[in-house]
């Protein structure tokens, strides 16, 4: 069924290691109730933005308890997100300089620039967030032709000439009969899930999905049942409990079942088990909503996609989903598959009726760093983008191994979680490579379990082999002087006795 | 060793027993022991007889199940599955399926789509940096045109704060559930546009509504809610209530009454939101909206909610309001932390637009000239009803009778816009998804006017639509 090997790490941290967490949580939680009573006795300042005078006795637009986590414990270490940066997200960027007074209520620009800082954090895989004058010039020229508005929806007079190309396009570059684009990523999966499903259908959805997949599962009035992350039992027991048992209580047959999962999932750096969803669903007659956002371009011998990446078909996913703002370096999504469901989104999609359309220049850049990656630009650096991002992923997952980090994920997805679990080293993680001129995305609670915050890298083919060295030198020292180093597996006493061309893999 | 037989050990405690327990006791004690002994060798049962399935039978339910088609077949004929193709920027010469005509269809009312400033400002910021942001806003994806953006549309509105959003539509779809939850209560007009409806299934808070623009069927529902509190004023005093009406109805094109609402606000004790998209830019002396139309304390409505699709020609929305209200949205609106952040060149398109309407106030009363015109020039079309106030841009023309179903109506309607594109004037219907809308308005043919658009143009639209109405309804 696999013609690569699959190769995934989910390592659990020793016991120890979870006890810690939750005393640190403890702690913080404790601290917070203090303040808190310090804050209503008025012992101690409130920093926060109160009710206007003339409604103070209107219902309490938020509860006290619901806000508890923002005050106590994001607010201490609230400088590591919303970092404003003021050039171009590509290998290294500029960020604002930013200090604050009063630990972390407000913020303020001391108008100076951190510049060149390693960016670890953008979804900028392929590198094509870029300035240059000769690969922008396409795009220079659509926007002043077609100005940045369309002030229209898709059915009005929204379409243009340029969407209608652009489609082509991706239609081509997927291998599909027809494709639709949208102007927002999260809007595609909001506004035409409930446009494929309705009430007396079953969505089975993975554990770890995507917000827009959630809503837009919620919004379509269909059961939603959840599946363990990846595991194929769940979902196999699913399925044969839902076509035999039929709907509750009324034990209706199901009018359609459909699978959501997604490429690559951006927390665990997992890539799906497509061989044996596609055999499942082939085998119970569901459907199948792929959702690549981050795996289009990022993995795949030529960059499209999981499907790519596992030697199937496109016709074997009967919805093919994606979004432009990771790999292309633009906005948007699309949506691609036979030409009955394109056409049956052209007239039921809410986006269709209701949203706005892409916008020219964005679609132009779309366009443009397709056809650099099919290679009809007359280059062939899109194929070279590609297999740099894959050399330079299997490198930076490889060292860190060596290192003895606890790493999530597949061998091959360019996304890299690398586990902090305790909340203060949280904060301590993101300041000090800061300090160090690396740019890096801490996440903790609720975007992933509560014993669970990582660190997690997004690997470009921008980045170059002294960067990734760069940045690898300093985890090094921070993962000693932090003991982040959990895992148990040996080290390698000898790195550089690896060389290179023993992992290469056979194009 | 004969004190140590089992029944020397049994016999004689029970004995005792038997000689100092009363007769009752030991009855019920060896009632309960009977009772006992039935319970543990009875059968157990189940609450519902349900016959399990044997595996046989499974997989033949497995082999006969036959879904639906993912997606029902669409007719060749569909009236929304062939799309009129622009060529070129839908500027107000529009060149659409090859023709070139005059754009009355497009939402570009300030004329700010093809301003040579605001693509120069696009242009110097996308040299800077690039297209995309590669990222949400709380991973590296703040710039500081959004920053600077946020700033200069809270300055202008009047407020503390302001929240930009990268896509129009989940502007209000993403800020009405991070207020309203389960429980509460949110009573919104009928009219209201399917953004907001999609909001409110969203946020799975009660629902009710109101008739459009009709504030005693209002005031009516408000009293409803004041009752049922009185019985539960526990429950009462924990459940927000909120109100959700549009400055001007893209449906029908209307104001709502403003200061009425205010009123009901602090007498019921209601918070009100209010979406500007269309009356952003448009309405107000200087393009402030609906509060400053009619001179309202912008401090009085808890968020204003616009996106710049419409007056400010870019992608993209934002909600404003105070900081208390609004810095709300930065960690619990869905459309706002989940999802990439707007791009460079649209955030500087929109902050050079600003700059123009900041600088010129004089063409809010030159939009409002031309709107009041066409709604003249339009009374009187035999056989079409011009629907909105006078000074609205967007105006609905609606068949005085109906030609018996939705379907004819519409098909009607097709044939005067046909004629007109055919003539020279680009016009397009009013879309709505037939099925899912909560009121489904009736068919119209939807008139835009701009600032760019000049009083010849205005007449030849009028009198073609006259002449079209004469030769297709007639």
């Amino acid at each position: 069924l696999y013609k690569k090997t699959f190769i995934e790490h989910f390592e659990q941290a020793p016991m120890y290691v979870a006890v810690l967490t939750f005393l640190g949580f403890g702690v913080g939680t404790i601290f917070g109730y203090l303040r808190d009573f310090m804050r209503a006795w008025g012992l101690e300042k409130r920093n926060v933005a109160t009710e206007r005078e003339q409604q103070k006795d209107f219902v309490p637009l938020y509860q006290d308890f619901e806000n508890f986590y923002t005050r106590n414990l994001y607010m201490r270490i609230r400088d590591n997100w919303n970092r404003p940066i003021c050039s171009v997200p590509g290998p290294q960027f500029d960020l604002m300089e930013r200090v604050t007074d009063d630990y972390n209520w407000t913020f303020r620009f001391t108008g100076r620039t951190i510049k060149n800082v390693i960016n670890m954090g953008s979804y900028n895989y392929l590198g094509f967030a870029e300035t240059d004058v000769n690969a922008l010039k396409t795009v220079t020229i659509e926007l002043q032709k077609y100005g940045t508005g369309i002030c229209s929806t898709r059915q009005e007079m929204g379409t243009l000439d340029k969407h209608v190309e652009l489609e082509k396009l991706v239609a081509k570059f997927l291998g599909v009969e027809d494709a639709m684009v949208f102007g927002m990523g999260f809007a595609t999966n909001s506004m035409n899930i409930p446009a494929l499903v309705g009430k007396g259908c079953l969505i089975l959805s993975d554990e770890l999905n995507h917000t827009s997949l959630v809503l837009g599962a919620r919004l379509s009035g269909a059961t939603i049942r959840i599946f363990k992350h990846n595991n194929m039992q769940s979902l196999e027991k699913l399925l044969r409990d839902a076509i035999i048992y039929g709907q509750p209580r009324s034990h209706r047959a199901w009018r359609k079942i459909i699978i959501l999962v997604e490429g690559i999932y951006s927390m665990e750096g997992s890539i799906v088990r497509l061989p044996e969803i596609v055999s499942l669903k082939k085998k119970y007659k569901a459907y199948l909503y792929l959702d690549e956002a981050h795996s289009i371009g990022a993995v795949g011998a030529t960059g499209r996609g999981v499907v790519e990446y596992f030697g199937m078909s496109p016709d074997d996913v009967d919805v093919l989903m994606g979004t432009f703002t990771k790999s292309f370096g633009a906005a948007g999504g699309y949506i691609a598959g036979k030409k009955d469901l394109v056409d049956f989104l052209r007239t039921h999609s809410h986006s269709a009726v209701y949203a706005t359309s892409m916008c020219p220049p964005v679609a132009e850049q779309i366009i443009r760093a397709m056809k650099c990656l099919m290679g009809q630009d007359g280059t062939t650096q899109g194929l070279q983008r590609v297999r740099q991002l894959g050399k330079n992923t299997r490198y930076f997952r490889r060292r860190l191994h060596e290192m003895g980090f606890i790493i999530y994920g597949n061998d091959d997805s360019p996304v890299v979680p690398l586990l902090l679990y305790m909340p203060g080293k949280i904060g301590a993680f993101a300041r000090r490579m800061l300090e160090k001129n690396i740019g890096v995305v801490v996440v903790g609670f609720p975007a992933t379990p509560i014993t669970e915050s990582r660190a997690r890298f997004c690997v470009s083919a921008a980045h170059t082999r002294e960067m990734l060295d760069t940045v690898l030198n300093a985890l090094d020292e921070l993962g000693d002087f932090l003991h982040l180093k959990y895992s148990r597996y040996s080290k390698s006493s000898h790195p550089e006795l690896y060389e290179e061309t023993r992992l290469e893999l056979e194009d | 060793w004969e004190s140590f037989l089992p029944s020397r050990v049994l016999v004689q405690p029970v004995q005792l027993i038997c000689l100092y327990a009363p007769a009752y006791h030991l009855i019920l004690e060896g009632i309960l022991i009977l009772w006992i002994i039935r319970l543990l060798f009875s059968k157990t049962y189940k609450l519902q007889e349900r016959s399990d399935l044997t595996p046989k039978e499974k997989e033949e339910l497995i082999e006969e199940w036959q879904p639906e088609p993912l997606v029902p077949p669409v007719p060749k004929d569909h009236p929304a599955l062939n799309y009129n193709i622009v060529s070129g920027p839908p500027t107000h010469i529009i060149t659409v399926n090859g023709k070139e005509c005059i754009n009355f269809a497009s939402f570009n009312f300030l004329g700010l789509l093809d301003n040579e400033k605001v693509k120069s400002a696009a242009q110097a910021s996308l040299k800077k940096y690039g297209v995309g942001t590669c990222g949400p806003r709380g991973f590296y994806g703040t710039f500081d045109v959004h920053l600077e953006l946020e700033e200069r549309l809270a300055k202008f509105m009047r407020t503390e704060e302001a929240i930009i959003y990268s896509y129009g539509f989940a502007t209000i779809a993403s800020a009405i559930p991070a207020y309203s939850k389960r429980g509460d209560i949110v009573f919104v007009d009928e009219a209201a546009c399917f953004a907001i409806q999609k909001g409110l299934q969203a946020s799975r808070s009660n629902i009710k509504l109101f008739k459009h623009n009709d504030m005693a069927d209002l005031e009516r529902l408000l009293k409803e809610q004041e009752t049922e509190d009185q019985k539960n004023p526990r429950k009462a005093r924990v459940t927000r209530r909120f109100i959700v009406v549009e400055g001007l109805y893209m449906n029908t094109g209307d104001v709502c009454p403003l200061p009425e609402l205010i009123k009901l606000k602090y007498k019921y004790k209601v918070r009100i939101f209010l979406e500007e998209s269309l009356s952003f830019g448009v309405l107000g002396e200087h393009g402030r909206g609906i509060t400053e139309h009619f001179g309202i304390n912008i401090d009085d409505i808890d968020l204003i909610s616009a996106n710049m699709e419409n007056s400010l020609a870019s992608i993209g929305g934002f909600c404003c309001g105070r900081s208390f209200i609004i810095d709300h949205q930065r960690l619990s609106g869905q459309g706002y932390c989940f999802s990439a952040s707007l791009p460079p060149l649209l955030a500087a398109a929109a902050i050079e637009a600003l700059n123009i309407m900041e600088d010129n106030p004089d063409i809010f009363q030159t939009l409002r000239a031309k709107c009041e015109r066409i709604h003249e020039l339009l009374q009187g079309i035999s056989g079409l009803k011009v629907v909105g106030e006078s000074f609205s841009p967007a105006l609905h023309l609606q068949l005085e009778e109906s030609c018996g179903s939705r379907e004819n109506d519409v098909k009607s309607l097709k044939r005067v816009v046909d004629y007109c594109m055919n003539s020279g004037i680009a016009l397009t219907q009013a879309r709505y998804l037939e099925k899912e809308e909560k009121c489904l308005p009736p068919p119209s043919i939807r008139v835009v006017v701009t600032v760019e658009q000049t009083e010849q143009e205005l007449d030849k639209a009028a009198s073609l639509l006259k002449e079209a109405a004469q030769s297709v309804l007639n």
